[in-house]
């Protein structure tokens, strides 16, 4: 740095003259600005607005008129698609539920556990364990696809949902222990040495007092084990054979496979109910999903 | 920190956080909160990664049990089969270019926008949510669904290029776009690495632009000096864990393609090839081969990332 700094910046005042057009320079630049990014976010929105359109127009209609404007308006393709596939798209829908809210209480509990045990205790053989953690999560997991599959097969686990659940209590989402233990971290330590001085043990110093403070950190892992688990298609592909045990990921599928009959109605509408509690979640968690993305990095 | 930052530091030997003042080690305790996800390293991670790679020398088929008949061991054959089957190397070209060109796209839209939506402009939380919206749906069934519809030929693409005149073909059934649709659905997710970089922004001290601003440092400038050298570590963890993730895009894949990798094999996904040969074709020597190709090739990618960051990545340490 210079040392000239002392003199006032002139040079870079714009003379009172034009000081006048200067701001309408700017006024006009932040309208700009504003159109082009109001035009973008219509241009991202628009594929969502036409599928949910598209839904309740009657299937002929579909694709002869795109636009999103239309009087013609019907629920019969909820009707026909909610009983369109081998089962009421309420077990799919159900199906999604039992995987994801079981998921949700695998990673809470196991996550959080692990992540005390990095964050807070000292322990042989703590950096390399770290270390290998924080591989995992980078791991491609077709690397250890073929051997998990041999195990739940063996185990006879197949077309049940244990596959899917199991590894969630043995916190195999190592994203989230990551995730958990920069929240431990960044709490004030005099918490915790208060605590071990009033005579407080590891078990009622995690229960007690860490568990309560790291609710927002708890949050974001709920949230984002919701939205992963009802997107997730591979697993539920590979393990789930029996209709009555697919998710709506993979029942959606279904309308795929039977595409002859062209009913691109019932399978937008179906589509939109698997994306409803998605949106929902968005409504309600944003804070914490952007909070957690932005302070992980990732995804 | 992110995860890579944090591994980055445990590599170059410093500690991360604060010393605690030196206490004896909680060896029970420590064990005991770990249990679980101890043996689920063992038991999911650590354990099947050595079996996949055994697997990968024998020709173990899916139908009979490893137990009762263990898949007999035939040396190097999977991999010589892979090196030469033309439909392997189809995939990994396939793969490739997807990752070579989705990645820096989306990464480069997701940073424009951070940029341009940076510090005390209004409407800043509407705009990140509109743009948010995407990455939350994108992984999901419905929206490869939506986007067969979007770009097959009587889609809404095709419906606005109408509006000029031209007279475009179904670009899902087409060999030479049906990839670019899926670049394309990739692109629009970007608003997960945009909040990261968002956040990154507002980490550097206002100081820095006041101070640079006295010193007559102009909008440009501030940028290229400020700006960018303090953001390259968020680009650079960004780069390389989208690339990692890029590599192993299998739902989209699967979807807009019918699970065919269709039309022609030009969606024929490295991932995609590997659940066909292992799940249909029964073929999980060859799958496990596959795999640890795959681990192989983006242990490569990711540390040919980290020697090309010491000739642009600013660590302020």
């Amino acid at each position: 740095m210079t040392t000239e700094t002392a003199l006032p910046p002139l040079a870079t005042r714009p003379p009172a003259r034009s000081r006048a057009s200067y701001r309408r320079r700017r006024i006009l630049t932040s309208i700009g600005k504003h159109a082009g990014l109001t035009l973008l976010s219509l241009v991202m929105v628009y594929p969502l607005l036409w599928l949910v359109i598209s839904s309740f127009k009657p299937n002929d209609l579909i694709f002869r008129d795109l636009s999103l404007f239309t009087t013609n308006l019907t629920i019969e393709n909820y009707v026909n698609g909610w009983n369109d596939l081998q089962y009421p798209f309420w077990v799919f829908l159900l199906n999604s539920s039992i995987l994801a809210f079981g998921a949700i209480l695998g990673n809470l509990i196991s996550c959080s556990l692990a992540a005390y045990a990095f964050a807070r205790l000292k322990f042989t053989g703590r950096p390399i364990l770290f270390a290998i953690m924080l591989m995992t999560i980078m791991l491609p997991f077709q690397v250890v696809l073929v051997p998990q599959f041999t195990i739940f097969k063996e185990l006879g686990w197949l077309n049940t949902f244990l596959p899917l659940l199991v590894p969630k209590f043995l916190a195999t989402d190592a994203f989230f222990v990551f995730l958990m233990v920069q929240f431990i971290r960044g709490l004030p330590k005099e918490i915790f040495e208060a605590a071990r001085i009033d005579g407080a043990g590891h078990f009622r110093s995690f229960t007690q007092i860490t568990l309560p403070l790291m609710v927002p950190a708890l949050a974001t892992t709920a949230i984002f084990t919701f939205i992963w688990t009802w997107s997730d298609f591979f697993g539920p592909l590979i393990y789930l054979r029996l209709p009555e045990t697919f998710p709506a990921a993979v029942a959606l599928k279904g309308f795929l496979d039977v595409q002859s009959s062209s009913d691109f109605g019932s399978m937008f509408a179906m589509s939109v109910v698997s994306l409803v509690p998605l949106f929902v979640v968005f409504l309600v968690g944003q804070r914490y999903l952007i909070k957690g993305i932005a302070t992980t990095g990732i995804k | 920190m992110s995860s890579l930052g944090e591994l980055r530091s445990l590599a170059v030997g410093r500690k991360g956080g604060p010393k605690v003042k030196e206490r004896k080690p909680d060896n029970k305790a420590a064990y005991l909160f770990l249990a679980p996800w101890l043996l689920g390293v063992v038991a999911f991670t650590i354990g099947p990664m050595l079996a996949s790679l055994y697997l990968s020398f024998t020709d173990y088929n899916l139908l009979k049990s490893p137990i009762r008949n263990p898949p007999p061991f035939v040396g190097f054959e999977n991999y010589e089969l892979m090196f030469r089957d033309p439909s392997f190397w189809n995939s990994f070209r396939v793969t490739v270019e997807y990752v070579l060109v989705s990645v820096p796209l989306q990464l480069g839209v997701a940073l424009g926008l951070a940029l341009l939506l940076d510090r005390g402009m209004r409407g800043l939380s509407f705009y990140r949510s509109i743009f948010y919206l995407p990455s939350l749906l994108g992984g999901s069934v419905a929206i490869a669904i939506l986007w067969r519809q979007v770009f097959g030929k009587d889609g809404i693409f095709n419906g606005f290029l109408a509006i000029f005149g031209i007279d475009a073909p179904g670009w899902i059934g087409h060999p030479d776009y049906a990839l670019w649709t899926i670049i394309v659905l990739h692109v629009w997710t970007f608003g997960s690495p945009m909040v990261i970089f968002l956040a990154g922004l507002r980490q550097i001290p206002e100081m820095f632009y006041e101070a640079a601003a006295v010193d007559g440092a102009g909008r440009w400038r501030r940028f290229r000096s400020i700006t960018l050298p303090l953001l390259t570590p968020i680009i650079f963890f960004n780069l390389v864990l989208q690339i990692i993730f890029a590599f192993q895009t299998f739902t989209q894949a699967y979807v807009v393609s019918g699970g065919t990798g269709g039309p022609a094999d030009s969606t024929m996904f490295y991932t995609l090839f590997l659940y066909r040969t292992g799940f249909l074709q029964y073929d999980m020597g060859y799958a496990s081969a596959m795999a640890w190709f795959l681990l192989v090739v983006i242990a490569a990618f990711t540390a040919f990332n980290f020697w090309l960051s010491k000739f642009w990545v600013f660590y302020d340490d």
